[in-house]
């Protein structure tokens, strides 16, 4: 629950920091629209997840008390910005993602997950679309758009590895089942980004390095810069109400 | 509390509650009051939320429990339900027409919306026409999923020349 709310929270602050800068308007409005369904979402987890622990740490308190080392979402979510092919390319390698664990939580053994996120897969529909149809036409595009898509798909396909790493909480969960089987979902995933980056005319990278450590806690040196800006006036006035 | 009060007077009480991004309907037309039980303890309200990051939630529930105290009732607690999931298939015919009336396309049925990820990710998916609220014309094209609040997209119609927006489908 930790994770889907953290992959949730931190992407949806990322999108969060277009606002104002999108490059058309209805962009700027679609990326905030995003951010905001994200950062609902991972509301909704991390009240899951605080409840589940039993120490009484509300949604607030996981999201703007901890450091980033106890963050435990995928690194790819928390990369800057970049332009806006590289935000796009990002979104939409996360959004299929999110899409098959979503598509599989819904009929989760835990009541309220599976409720959560029968709620968070109808919105990950719009996102996965949105996503995919500004990738084909940026890559579909002209040279330059063609060009700075396929430099970020490039520079992210190292971060795409870890959505898949299953370790000893995911195999449980998922026998018990509760969690997504990530092993599942990767043939999937692979068939789409494979159909969608076709149609973009962008080469799917054949590097097999991936990065790794996210969900332990291991980040790289964005997060922290992320949640200093996320976090501060949280942590300057703890406890303020307004 | 009085024994006389039933959960259609409190329904009666929450349709004053109006959604405060969509004036025009209220908040059990739109279908998130989900059910009313009454008990020794007071009035428990069960609400779904309509998109998960919805800043409306918030205030409606406030609004709720304002409302329901400003009559009398004083035991309020508002529970919030995911499941099933809010849809706008849920909107009646007559608020269907309320969005009309005020230049908002009501949203078609949301299974058209589609969940398969093939059709979601492809371009050239068939979608149904939304008629132009104006002058009821089906010539009409999206602008932009993405509108002023998460339940609407921005569209356009080819026939009268307005701008208008689309309950989407959900």
């Amino acid at each position: 629950m930790l994770r889907l709310g953290d992959d949730r929270l931190v992407l949806g602050h990322r999108l969060s920091e277009w606002c104002g800068h999108g490059p058309i308007l209805e962009e700027d409005i679609a990326l905030a629209n995003i951010a905001l369904d994200l950062i609902g979402q991972a509301n909704l987890y991390l009240k899951l997840a605080g409840e589940t622990e039993g120490n009484g740490r509300s949604e607030d308190t996981l999201a703007y008390f901890r450091d980033a080392v106890e963050y435990r979402n995928v690194q790819i979510v928390e990369l800057p910005n970049g332009d806006y092919a590289f935000t796009i390319a990002r979104q939409f390698l996360f959004d299929v993602f999110s899409f098959h664990v979503l598509e599989q939580l819904q009929g989760s053994a835990h009541r309220e997950l599976a409720g959560i996120a029968g709620k968070g897969f109808k919105e990950v529909r719009y996102h996965v679309r949105h996503s995919s149809e500004w990738l084909v036409r940026l890559g579909d595009g002209t040279d330059e758009s063609h060009a700075r898509a396929q430099k970020a798909v490039n520079d992210l396909w190292r971060f795409t590895g870890e959505m898949f790493e299953a370790d000893d909480i995911d195999r449980e969960i998922v026998s018990a089942g509760i969690g997504a089987d990530v092993g599942a979902i990767k043939p999937k995933w692979d068939g789409v980004v494979k159909d969608v980056l076709g149609r973009a005319t962008l080469d799917v990278p054949s590097d097999t390095f991936m990065m790794t450590g996210g969900r332990k806690g291991r980040h790289t040196e964005y997060l922290g810069h992320m949640l200093s800006e996320m976090q501060i006036v949280a942590r300057s006035y703890p406890g303020a109400e307004w | 509390m009085s024994s006389t009060v039933t959960k259609e007077a409190i329904l009666e009480i929450l349709s004053e509650v109006k959604d405060p991004e969509l004036p025009m309907i209220d908040v059990v037309e739109l279908g998130i009051v989900r059910d009313v039980v009454l008990d020794a303890e007071g009035i428990h309200v069960d609400v779904t939320p309509t998109y998960s990051g919805c800043p409306a939630m918030q205030v409606i529930e406030r609004e709720i429990v304002y409302m329901l105290n400003s009559h009398g009732f004083e035991n309020v607690t508002v529970h919030t339900i995911f499941s099933p999931p809010w849809t706008t298939d849920w909107l009646s015919e007559a608020t269907r027409r309320k969005l009309r009336d005020h230049g908002i396309a009501p949203p078609y049925l949301a299974a058209q919306a589609g969940s398969d990820i093939g059709e979601l990710v492809s371009l050239r998916r068939a979608r149904p026409a939304v008629e132009c609220p104006f002058c009821g014309s089906p010539n009409t094209e999206e602008k932009s999923e993405f509108g002023s609040t998460a339940c609407k997209a921005i569209h356009y119609c080819n026939n009268c020349h307005q701008p208008f927006d689309h309950f989407k489908a959900f």
